[in-house]
């Protein structure tokens, strides 16, 4: 049986939608040392960090080898780095591999996006689509989640207004975290009245434009205590991949998310996923997913349940109460910065929007068109 | 440092390699090597449990491209990881393969390294990688005088323009053997002094025939925790360490720091955790990511913790030959192929099915019970690869 991983300490920029003063550098330096702060953590051969695991993204980045401007941040001048190029989530499960394969003892996760850099981050997500079928007819992020969000509102009969208070929910939870300075309150009328985007899709059930960082110190079970007193212990990790043409997927069936999860229980040893968690961190990138999300982790039934579940009415576990990814976070950094919200849940260091005696957490990260790739992680602590 | 669970690569598979694959789009190229290496391993893909993908999105311009090449790679249903490093990527996909079969997390993974460079520029996508602020005018993407200028001004115009050039015939009559490889162009020692006049300059001393060249194709490796390499596979390839160090450009310029290099930092630091002292006698066989013959010849040197001259001799003396004392590059290296993204891979690759004894023409005639690889990348950027034909741990 391979070694434990326990997350010692989580930081975060706030997350903003122009970041215009600093460089992506600069925005990791401000992680690295508040990491460093809280742990102690140093980069000495044998005893700190052996190994970085960055997130980041060429395209987002526009500059091939995206961490290639990172080295120094990362520590990693005649050192190891090695970039995750996928959902940030990604990172965790990477760096539990490299703790558990017993190459590794200390990993530090960094990742940095800047969207606002590009004239449109839909132009990014644009050129995921393959060059012949797909991309000539102008599919992107946001126009596959509108597909995916008229078959999930047919098959669950979900109304406009039922929307609206998710987007209201979220941005109530956003003003008690100081992560998200710039969100401010809205009314089911205002999302209601925002501008349409790719039908059903409002300019309110879209997640705003992001820029930030978020890192981890990811240690072997057996130097934990070295760094920290309070340990949340990675439990279960799982993720799938669904098929890529969107006319090859029931897109309202949630496939990968529903095997992603069913992997990661199975390795965290859960039944019962409904009674599993006290604090539970869905990328919900637009409104119609935190519902269907949640029916896809089986955190509740299918139909309506997701609706109930968002609005806190079903089970125990309190859903996203950092406010989401629709309150903001870099697209490649949503499963790993819905994993960091969950960690400070569980070591008690939420602040404004701290969930009482949370024990057990799950953290969702998603990527790709339609949510073709799904990633969970399930944290606990002692 | 304990390893959790042996790993073993128990297969290869390779798309052709070439400058212009204009008859399969990537995914297709990318499914002739998963079938290629799913054979060679003798499971088909419902064996696999994990595909680990990699390579640079901006020089195909296609934003997270495991997601397309979902088609071509299999990986639908399965748990998947996409991880890049620059030229290295290759180097660290089969890292990443080791770490998820090691730690338990899986028992069959498949990692694929790929790049279809004729759809992009390459030069503009290396360049791009420098710091907009301080880098990027002076960038000439990966071409580079600089060793050769080293070199010349070491060992003088004449000994180092002839190693140099050594190198690269030989390495051609390496590739002429590999039906894989790109570029064979089927190079005789007596064009030597022609080729060092005639073929083109690019950067100082740095000529056209010097550089590796710009490739289509896919490598594709399959690896297998202990128990099952041992069920499915009679010799496979194991793993034994590997290690990464990078590099941060701008360090040598400022200050007085001294100008170290990752390539003899990494052995060094390898050597040292495998107990190997003398490299040259205990590693049969050396793959090495050499972008150019000038630094192919020079890297001999850092990689072999060598001083003086010893690694020109070994070029000079036939050594590097395939049936020389001290292999390198049986495959015909990188100045014969070079699919960025897959281009380091294909060194552990190649090194893996030498120690399998598969690799068939280029097979090199004695046992290679310990073999090395290398990866390139970034600025400067380090993996080095030690396989073994015995269990390792």
């Amino acid at each position: 049986m391979a070694r434990r991983v326990g997350i010692c300490a989580v930081a975060q920029t706030t997350y903003e939608p122009d970041k215009w003063y600093e460089r992506f550098q600069g925005m990791a330096l401000e992680v690295l040392e508040s990491l460093q702060e809280q742990t102690g953590v140093d980069f000495s051969p044998g005893k700190g960090i052996g190994m970085s695991v960055s997130v980041s993204d060429d395209i987002f980045d526009a500059r091939t080898i995206s961490d290639n401007g990172m080295t120094d941040v990362l520590g990693a001048h005649f050192g190891c780095e090695e970039k995750i190029a996928q959902e940030g989530i990604q990172a965790l499960y990477y760096g539990m591999a490299a703790i558990q394969s017993g190459h590794e003892d200390v990993v530090l996760i960094l990742g940095h996006c800047k969207e606002s850099q590009g004239a449109s981050r839909n132009m990014v997500t644009h050129v995921a689509f393959d060059p012949f079928y797909t991309r000539p007819v102008g599919l992107d992020f946001c126009a596959a989640a509108g597909l995916q969000a008229q078959a999930y509102a047919d098959q669950a009969g979900i109304t406009e207004e039922q929307l609206a208070e998710v987007v209201v929910r979220c941005h109530a939870n956003a003003l008690k975290n100081d992560r998200l300075p710039t969100v401010e309150a809205v009314t089911a009328e205002q999302v209601m009245a925002s501008p349409m985007l790719a039908d059903p899709i409002r300019e309110l059930h879209a997640y705003p434009v992001s820029d930030g960082a978020v890192g981890m110190l990811l240690v072997a079970e057996d130097r934990v205590k070295d760094f920290t007193d309070t340990p949340v212990w990675i439990t279960g990790v799982g993720n799938c991949m669904d098929s890529f043409f969107l006319g090859d997927r029931d897109l309202a069936s949630n496939f990968a998310l529903k095997q992603a999860a069913k992997r990661a229980y199975k390795r965290a040893g859960i039944d019962d996923p409904k009674t599993a968690f006290d604090v539970v961190e869905v990328s919900d990138f637009y409104a119609y997913q935190q519902p269907m999300w949640l029916e896809g982790l089986g955190i509740c039934d299918g139909g309506t349940g997701g609706l109930a579940a968002s609005a806190g009415t079903a089970g125990k576990a309190v859903i996203n109460p950092s406010g989401g990814s629709l309150a903001g976070s870099p697209l490649i950094l949503g499963g790993l910065v819905r994993a960091a919200e969950a960690s400070l849940q569980l070591m008690g260091k939420a602040n404004g929007h701290q969930v009482n005696n949370a024990a057990t957490a799950l953290a969702h990260g998603v990527m790709g068109p339609a949510g073709q790739f799904h990633s969970v992680v399930t944290l606990a602590r002692d | 440092m304990q390893k959790n669970r042996n790993v073993g690569i128990i297969g290869v598979g390779q798309s052709v390699y070439s400058s212009h694959r204009e008859e399969v789009n990537q995914p297709e190229m990318i499914q002739e090597a998963v079938a290629e290496a799913l054979e060679h391993a003798g499971i088909t893909l419902d064996d696999v449990d994990c595909i680990v993908h990699g390579n640079m999105e901006l020089f195909e311009m296609v934003h997270q491209p495991d997601l397309w090449h979902t088609l071509g790679s299999g990986t639908f249903g399965k748990e998947s990881l996409r991880v890049t490093t620059g030229g290295t990527t290759g180097a660290t996909l089969v890292c990443a393969a080791d770490h998820l079969v090691a730690s338990g997390l899986h028992d069959i993974v498949l990692a694929i390294g790929f790049e279809k460079l004729q759809e992009g520029h390459t030069t503009g996508g290396i360049t791009n990688m420098a710091d907009p602020l301080w880098g990027r005018q002076l960038q000439t993407g990966a071409l580079t005088g600089m060793t050769a200028a080293q070199m010349i001004d070491e060992f003088g115009e004449e000994r180092a323009k002839k190693v140099a050039m050594k190198y690269r015939i030989l390495m051609d009559k390496h590739a002429m053997k590999n039906e894989k490889a790109h570029r064979r162009l089927g190079l005789e020692f007596d064009q030597a002094e022609d080729l060092a006049v005639n073929s083109p300059a690019l950067v100082g001393e740095l000529r056209m025939i010097h550089m590796c060249s710009q490739s289509d194709g896919a490598c594709v490796m399959i690896f297998a925790c202990e128990e099952k390499a041992k069920a499915l596979c009679d010799q496979p390839a194991w793993i034994k360490d590997h290690v990464t160090a990078h590099r941060e450009e701008m360090f040598c310029i400022f200050g007085d720091a001294p100008v170290l290099s990752t390539h003899r930092f990494a052995a060094q630091k390898l050597f040292e955790r495998c107990g190997i002292t003398d490299p040259r006698k205990e590693i049969d066989l050396f793959e090495m990511y050499d972008p150019s013959s000038w630094w192919g010849s020079d890297w001999l040197r850092e990689f072999l913790l060598l001083e003086g001259d010893e690694h020109l001799k070994m070029i000079e003396n036939d050594e590097i030959a395939m049936d020389g004392a001290f292999p390198v590059n049986p495959s015909g290296g990188v100045t014969a192929s070079n699919p960025i993204g897959a281009t380091a891979m294909v060194r552990v690759a190649e090194a893996a099915l030498q120690v399998m004894g598969r690799a068939g023409g280029h097979q090199v005639p004695k046992t290679v019970n310990q073999a090395l690889a290398s990866g390139f990348g970034g600025t400067m950027w380090t993996v080095l690869t030690l396989l073994t034909r015995e269990v390792p741990w």
